[in-house]
């Protein structure tokens, strides 16, 4: 099992990063010909990453437009980060001081992370318009979340995983070399989670994550009278005349 | 007209129900062979389906590689439902796929299955679908039901812009022979004979002369309308509907005064009679550039310093926002840009080019060379519509928002009372008039009439409330659309007018 684990783990971190370093490329690569800010928008370079800055942290767009998800998403985002970055200590030897620090933070955050996605569900589910517009996957994807939520709550909890050996077997995942993993069904759960989380996100919606840094109504700076803007398709225009 | 009803106001700002396939139909009249083909689309679809589908799916393809908006919105789309509640058509119908989110889905589909590995593994578990007749159908209707006002883009999270969708669906639906009426003919007209309207060289001049003399007869003083003049100072691009529709042409009557009044001098242009671009409605780049060469053309031959739009909200977009890029008509091109060069070397940089006509006369009222006398407009009381692409598309002044307050400094300047509409209705979060984006045509009467609700429930607030009897915008698709739907509503049709026609009212003349 402890095999199957790691060599899984690898193959998703692969797919994961090889498929969003892709996806970001295309983007990049994409020309945004005109200039499309959605106004009133910053006029300087400073002033956009401000913007970006207020959307990416505070969900600027999302608080104007609706009170309930913007919280329910911030509850999400916000506890998702903090759970992430207590997870560190399962790769880190000795672990960093700050990572010791908010190791409390990080496990009552993963109630507030499954508080969240429940109102996001519940709202999915129960709001007329939004359950019009729900895709399977976007219910899936959801549950999925809360699954690996609530699995970790409960290792934490209830079944106290031997988090040593699992610790243990990140580390020697890190230098190539597979040390045994508890054989726990809530844990292989929970990682097996984890593993479809990274595989499917270079390829589903969860691409909304890169994909905001690349928005033209949200990155372009407001100056289009001051500042020829030309893309390389549309010059070539300008040299058949 | 006679079946036309206007829908009842709501509580606000309750959402409604849904009406699934509340305005499932046809869609707006088909464009013919003759017009298809004078813009260099197919006439008609091909007779053969597959030919057609494989057309699609090849443009929407190259649309995704010339557009980084198209491919970032087709990704990002978390369906969190933050726009759904934000479309005046959506409100107005209650036909869900009239909820933004829906209505790029109905792209997004399309996309996923054609365009994305899990769309084309596992179709039913990510929503993709097939593309058939059917969608295309579908396609045409919905996408000829959104009027590209931005105002879903305001509360995106990720800032995904319908009317970007829209844009590259209707480009698509005419790549295949598939395009809507009303737009193209307007883009056909544009190019035969110089404007939206169709008015000749001839007409036009003759309107020009009877101005002249209107005026003359008004006031007493001689306010010259002049067109074709070389090395006049500024061009004025205007809407077409300016020159004789009612309420537009009060505005017209503004500006050549306010030139009158500064000692401007000016000039209209017959080749160029035309600042809208229905370009942009079609989503189409060639189109949208050969309609906005024909300004450069003309600031060219003329030789002006300055180029000044008139009273249209999407012909400021284009202008403020595209110019540049499609004509060189502004500023800071490379040295090597001998293209746009060419142009901004005539041009007085001292001034922005191209200025909206709100700039020009917001810069002459605080340079004190305009004087009025606001008690001539003692009989309105005064709200301000803000008009979607001046909003949410374009700027004025040197400032983010200035396209907020300089229209309503103008009003301030010449008006004694003005009084704003609720929060959340005006601004970046206005609401489109409802017969914006190439909608204005009476095959769509219905879908219009429905979409001005939310603006009519607005304005009634402040008609109750304190008095409001004019309502004053700067957009021609705004007037001419309120001025028609409105009375529906139950409100007299002259309560709508422009900006400048309230300072035509106040503005002293006179030998300053």
């Amino acid at each position: 099992m402890s095999l199957l684990f790691a060599i899984l783990f690898y193959a998703a971190t692969l797919l994961f990063v090889v498929g969003l370093f892709q996806r970001i490329r295309t983007y990049a690569n994409t020309p945004a010909p005109l200039k499309i800010p959605t106004t009133p928008a910053p006029i300087t370079t400073g002033g956009v990453v401000l913007r970006m800055t207020r959307e990416v942290v505070f969900f600027e767009s999302l608080f104007k437009a609706n009170l309930w998800t913007w919280a329910m998403s911030i509850m999400f985002h916000g506890s998702l980060l903090l759970v992430a970055l207590r997870h560190l200590r399962y790769f880190t030897d000795p672990v960093w001081g700050w990572v010791a620090m908010i190791q409390p933070f990080g496990t009552y955050a993963g109630f507030t992370m499954l508080a969240g996605l429940g109102g996001l569900w519940a709202r999915r589910l129960f709001v007329e318009r939004i359950r019009y517009i729900s895709t399977l996957s976007d219910h899936l994807m959801l549950v999925l979340l809360m699954g690996i939520a609530a699995s970790g709550l409960m290792m934490k909890f209830i079944t106290h995983t031997d988090v040593v050996a699992v610790k243990g077997f990140f580390l020697g995942w890190l230098h190539l070399s597979i040390q045994p993993l508890p054989a726990e069904a809530i844990l292989a759960f929970h990682l097996l989670s984890v593993v479809a989380l990274l595989a499917i996100f270079p390829f589903s919606k969860l691409l909304h994550a890169p994909g905001i840094f690349f928005s033209p109504t949200r990155n372009q700076t407001d100056n289009p009278r001051e500042k020829r803007h030309l893309s390389a398709w549309a010059a070539k225009m300008e040299s058949e005349n | 007209m006679a079946d036309v009803a206007a829908p009842a106001y709501r509580i606000i700002p309750i959402i409604p129900a849904l009406k699934p396939g509340a305005m499932e139909g046809k869609g707006p009249f088909v464009a013919n062979e003759k017009i298809n083909e004078a813009l260099g689309f197919p006439g008609k679809m091909a007779e053969n389906w597959q030919e057609t589908h494989d057309a699609v799916i090849a443009k929407m393809g190259e649309l995704l590689g010339k557009y980084r908006s198209l491919k970032v919105y087709m990704d990002a789309c978390v369906h969190c439902g933050a726009c759904s509640d934000k479309c005046h058509y959506f409100i107005g119908t209650q036909d869900p796929k009239n909820m933004p989110v829906a209505r790029q889905d109905l792209m997004r589909s399309v996309y996923r299955r054609y365009f994305t590995l899990p769309g084309k593994l596992f179709p039913a578990l990510v929503g993709a679908r097939d593309l058939t007749r059917e969608v295309l159908d579908e396609w045409y209707n919905y996408f000829n039901q959104c009027s590209e006002c931005r105002r879903c883009s305001v509360f995106c999270p990720y800032g995904i812009d319908t009317a970007e969708v829209t844009m590259a669906a209707r480009e698509i639906l005419d790549s295949v022979g598939y395009g809507q009426k009303y737009s193209n003919e307007i883009i056909g007209k544009v190019h035969k004979i110089g404007n939206n309207l169709g008015l000749p060289a001839p007409a036009l001049i003759d309107t020009l002369e009877g101005l002249e003399e209107d005026v003359k007869d008004a006031t007493g003083i001689d306010v010259r309308f002049p067109i074709d003049v070389k090395g006049a100072e500024v061009l004025l691009i205007t809407p077409s509907a300016d020159f004789f529709a009612e309420p537009h042409i009060d505005s017209l009557i503004g500006y050549a005064k306010v030139f009158h009044a500064t000692g401007t001098s000016w000039t209209l242009s017959s080749m160029s009679s035309e600042a809208g671009n229905f370009g942009m409605f079609i989503g189409n780049y060639d189109q949208l550039r050969t309609i906005a060469m024909r300004i450069r053309q003309a600031a060219l031959e003329l030789g002006v310093k300055r180029i000044v739009v008139g009273e249209c909200g999407h012909a400021w977009r284009v202008a403020y926002s595209f110019w540049n890029t499609l004509t060189g008509v502004g500023d800071g091109a490379d040295a090597n840009d001998r293209f746009a060069q060419m142009l901004q070397k005539q041009l007085d940089h001292r001034y922005k080019q191209p200025a909206h006509i709100c700039e020009f006369t917001w810069d002459m009222i605080q340079d004190e060379r305009l004087s009025f006398d606001k008690s001539k407009n003692d009989k309105h009381i005064i709200t301000f519509h803000d008009s979607c692409n001046v909003a949410r598309g374009s700027r004025m002044g040197d400032f983010a928002g200035g396209q907020f307050e300089i229209p309503r400094n103008i009003i301030k300047a010449v008006a004694n009372n003005y009084v704003e509409m609720r929060d959340g209705t005006t601004r970046e979060q206005t609401f489109c008039c409802g017969g914006g984006g190439g909608l204005l045509t009476d095959d769509l009467m219905d879908l219009r009439v429905k979409g001005a609700l939310p603006r009519m429930e607005v304005l009634q607030q402040v008609v109750d409330g304190h008095g409001v009897n004019f309502m004053a915008t700067i957009c021609a698709i705004c007037k001419a659309q309120f001025t028609k739907v409105m009375p529906i509503y139950g409100f007299d049709r002259r309560m709508v007018g422009g900006v400048h026609q309230l300072v035509s009212n106040a503005i002293i003349l006179g030998d300053k």
